[in-house]
């Protein structure tokens, strides 16, 4: 009886002793959450927003703690994961998937002290930021390197889910391929998912098959990249992350996502309390869209005109999407040195003139 | 459309290479639930193949060596299942699907080290003579060895457990083990080599993945091939070589349904990607149309804890 009064003391004890210095901790701490749609290790997409994550906890130190979930299903699921590190004390969280924007709306409502940034979408509220990277001016850089380097003038795409975001990106490519090679035709496979290595090997072997000797992809892995290894004379391009490790291969350039520097930017606009909820979609010129290096295999005058337009695009002085251009239908769309604002990028649901195919709905 | 862009014997020939990792996930799962156990575990015993079989060709150089490791990797990890099910009782299907969540989370942390890593190339093996036959050299002759051991697996077993002792043994156990104890067989026993087997199978599959389909190691990159895998064998109604037929008709519907997309098909390609899973639903329900379990082909103790009472 006495011993366990004793204990109970203790832990009484020790529970008042800790507590303070508990929630102490807990207010200093600014708790930074992230949810991946894939895991770390898949080397591109994911694996770069946890590289950010990374550079936000090397910025901060102890300030911050970060938390992350990876594989969280695109619906309700997410709905779940995001509410969970709501209520788990998170001050500020990225949700890194288009998918996740109707599940980010919801949660962030429920908490509005609570700050969410949301990858990729359109929708914001008051706590409720979104942020994206103009990809396409990458694709703009690819998609005249694939032009000048395809042999064979057909060039595969392999498409993951049917979203403006990754349309924009097949026209950009197209329409720089075409700019400086006329012949060029592109053949563009679907496979309804960001990350799925098996789908997406078969998908470049089936293109490659077809005749496509440069691959390009917007899809999470570097399992394209593998397949085009094996076939020996096809290229491609490391997509989200450097691929680096293809460089010897088929990787003549990449498009790589830098995120760091956003997320250390909005962390510390909520230790500083001056986070808003904003919209921001950077592109080369501010450095959130990397161009890797371009490799020996590109030819010296390709290479140079392949960066002249990465300045270009850089400087402001030059935007991908600039008359003369035409829908697929035939339809004029920009008149001569006319350039698409920025609502009709986001919500592109078109090809345009010379692509083949649908866009599945 | 032009059609005429597709290369026919391309797509037959990559055909089988994309039915292989289900194929041998398939057969491993025939034998394990022939002897009544329901393992629903394959996509983490493939998933801790894939990861394992990689580390293993990579630190030694040699696929061969890979592939063994897979299996035995597979096995081992199966053995967590046997023992949780065959002595200490516990529900198969929740055992099964903590095997699968456990299997994904070992093979991503055993995976650390190999992201971005290319594994030793499996040599293709263009079988003298026999790969010279115009069209079905190619088609058939020019693979790696995995496939024709897959192969060779299927037709092992079939054979097993139709001429054998061995199987009758097995499929005794899975009809009735109440009966087979009572005849002195050693259900236990018999059980754990089944899904032993099954393990292993699972972890060839796995292996196939990262060696030969893809090349390389991701997390989770089996993406439900063990699912499929588990759907194959009730497509098959427990037949070793229906199981055979199972996963060339859904590797190739795979295939299939990227080369029309390649070459311009106007109809939407979701309709085909979800047809291995239709199809599967209209075989069940043809075969169990008013005629139960027992016309499906099913081992009567699928999924039953044996206890030995007696």
């Amino acid at each position: 009886m006495k011993k366990r009064t004793l204990l109970k003391g203790a832990v009484a004890a020790l529970a008042l002793a800790a507590s303070p210095a508990l929630a102490e901790s807990h207010s200093e701490k600014t708790k930074v959450g992230f949810v991946y749609v894939g895991p770390v290790g898949d080397g591109g997409w994911t694996y770069e927003h946890d590289q950010g994550r990374k550079a936000v906890e090397a910025e901060f130190g102890d300030a911050v703690e970060t938390v992350y979930v990876e594989n969280v299903p695109e619906g309700p699921d997410a709905e779940r994961v995001i509410t969970q590190m709501a209520l788990d004390g998170a001050d500020l969280i990225f949700t890194t998937s288009f998918g996740y924007m109707d599940p980010t709306i919801n949660v962030a409502a429920k908490f509005p002290d609570v700050k969410f940034e949301h990858a990729t979408g359109y929708k914001t509220a008051p706590n409720v930021s979104v942020y994206s990277a103009r990809f396409y001016e990458g694709r703009a850089v690819q998609g005249t390197i694939a032009g000048r380097m395809t042999e064979s003038n057909v060039i595969g795409y392999i498409g993951s889910v049917p979203i403006p975001e990754v349309v924009r990106g097949i026209n950009s490519a197209f329409i720089h391929a075409r700019k400086v090679n006329p012949d060029v035709q592109f053949k563009i496979v679907w496979v309804y998912e960001w990350f799925n290595p098996a789908k997406e090997a078969d998908a470049a072997k089936v293109l490659i098959e077809q005749g496509a000797d440069v691959i390009l992809q917007h899809t999470d892995s570097t399992a394209p990249l593998a397949a085009a290894a094996e076939a020996g004379n096809v290229i491609g391009f490391g997509q989200a992350s450097d691929m680096a490790e293809y460089a010897d291969g088929p990787r003549v350039s990449s498009i790589i996502d830098n995120w760091a520097p956003y997320y250390i930017a909005r962390t510390k606009a909520v230790m500083d309390g001056t986070w808003e909820s904003t919209n921001t979609w950077d592109g080369i010129g501010p450095g959130m869209v990397g161009i890797g290096e371009i490799t020996d295999k590109v030819p010296a005058e390709v290479k140079a005109e392949a960066l002249a337009l990465k300045d270009a695009i850089a400087s402001g002085e030059y935007q991908p999407f600039t008359g003369p251009l035409k829908k697929q239908d035939g339809s004029d769309w920009l008149a001569e040195g006319e350039t698409a604002d920025d609502g009709t990028l986001a919500g592109m649901n078109f090809y345009v003139e010379g692509l083949e195919g649908e866009i599945p709905q | 459309m032009d059609l005429s862009s597709i290369n026919w014997l391309l797509l037959l020939a990559s055909l089988m290479v994309a039915a292989t990792p289900i194929l041998l996930a398939g057969i491993g799962e025939l034998v394990v639930e022939k002897a009544g156990v329901l393992n629903l575990g394959v996509e983490g015993m493939m998933i801790t193949g894939a990861i394992a079989g990689f580390a293993a060709a990579v630190e030694t150089g040699s696929p061969a060596l890979g592939f063994l490791g897979a299996a035995a990797a597979g096995a081992l990890l199966s053995m967590l299942f046997a023992v949780l099910t065959q002595f200490a009782l516990a529900n198969q299907v929740a055992s099964g699907l903590a095997l699968t969540l456990f299997g994904l989370g070992l093979s991503s942390l055993m995976g650390q080290g190999y992201v971005g890593l290319k594994p030793p190339s499996t040599p293709k093996l263009d079988i003298p003579l026999l790969s010279e036959i115009p069209v079905l050299g190619p088609v058939l002759f020019s693979h790696d060895l995995m496939v024709y051991v897959a192969i060779a697996i299927v037709a092992g077993t079939w054979a097993v457990l139709k001429y054998t002792r061995t199987g009758l043994t097995l499929r005794a156990v899975g009809e009735n083990h109440e009966a087979a104890h009572a005849l002195g067989y050693k259900v236990i026993a018999i059980r754990c080599a089944a899904i032993a087997f099954g393990g292993a199978c699972a972890g060839l599959g796995g292996a196939y993945l990262s060696l030969v389909r893809v090349p390389q190691w991701t997390e989770g990159m089996t993406s439900g091939a063990g699912w499929i895998a588990l759907a194959l064998v009730v497509f098959a109604s427990w037949k070793p070589w229906r199981v055979l037929i199972g996963a060339y008709l859904f590797g190739g519907i795979t295939v299939l349904q990227l080369n029309l997309q390649a070459a311009g098909l106007k109809v939407p390609v979701e309709y085909l990607s979800m047809s291995p899973y239709i199809i599967t639903i209209v075989v069940l329900v043809v075969m169990s149309s008013g005629r139960g379990r027992g016309a499906l082909g099913a081992p009567a103790s699928l999924g039953r804890t044996f206890h030995a009472t007696g």
